[in-house]
């Protein structure tokens, strides 16, 4: 099972900032081994933030996306203070994990 | 044995190793634009997300430092006030140009930050998908230390 992730989600003026803090190595694939063996690619393909059933933001990472990914979006109308917002992420090993916090 | 069996043997090898790795599962190939994240070029990518060649504008705002020391770990963000349905994040000269893209749905603003990595000095480019159309944004990021030394 995978680290949870850190998620802060806070509304300000009609604005919900949402920073999450992903748990994960984020192997490219172009790295090698002490012995010369490449290192397989391990990273987190799909992301997706929901509140209630509605998905209110996605995103589709990448290898080059730094190890123990950041993401910060903002929502203005899908969310309000309260919302318990739950993110949810895939890797290319089909491992997945999800979090959720309330909205402050 | 003949070389060109041995190649084929070495191939199965390494196909069979990443299906199992999860490197190719069905699942995901739909979810997860692989073609656009292969390709190499800016244009590519453009083309393999849907549109057309992607054209410089403004109100495409983007995000990053002008000197990272750490290529492992640089910051961008890209933003525009204008109604995007998409966003990207493209790294030239890495072995692949996306880095990663985002889905705007209605209800959340065309605002994306995260860290990426730079193997060398580099154009990053941001793209924010407008009414089908693709516009960007582009800077040059010096690093000082790649990102893929390990």
């Amino acid at each position: 099972m995978a680290d949870p992730m850190r998620i802060r989600a806070t509304e300000k003026d009609g604005v919900v900032d949402v920073r999450v803090l992903m748990k994960h190595d984020m192997e490219t694939g172009q790295r090698k081994d002490a012995a010369g063996a490449s290192i397989p690619a391990w990273f987190i393909s799909t992301l997706e933030a929901k509140v209630g059933d509605k998905i209110v933001y996605a995103a589709q990472l990448g290898p080059a996306v730094s190890k123990d990914p950041y993401l910060q979006f903002k929502l203005k109308g899908s969310a309000k203070k309260g919302d318990t917002i739950a993110v949810t992420w895939v890797d290319n090993k089909n491992e997945t994990r999800t979090d959720k916090t309330e909205i402050k | 044995m003949n070389v060109q069996r041995r190649r084929l043997l070495q191939m199965s090898a390494i196909v069979g190793l990443m299906a199992s790795a999860g490197l190719m599962t069905q699942a995901e190939a739909a979810a997860w634009n692989k073609a656009a994240f292969e390709a190499k070029s800016v244009d590519d990518v453009a083309k393999l997300l849907g549109g057309a060649t992607p054209t410089k504008s403004d109100a495409i705002t983007l995000r990053a430092p002008d000197i990272a020391e750490n290529g492992a770990v640089v910051p961008v963000g890209v933003e525009t006030n204008l109604k995007a349905t998409e966003l990207a994040i493209l790294v030239e000269k890495n072995p692949n140009a996306l880095a990663a893209m985002f889905v705007i749905p209605a209800g959340a603003e065309a605002f994306a930050s995260t860290r990426v990595k730079m193997g060398q000095t580099s154009n990053v480019f941001a793209l924010a998908k407008v009414d089908g159309k693709w516009l960007m944004a582009s800077k040059e990021v010096k690093v000082t230390l790649g990102g893929c030394g390990g």
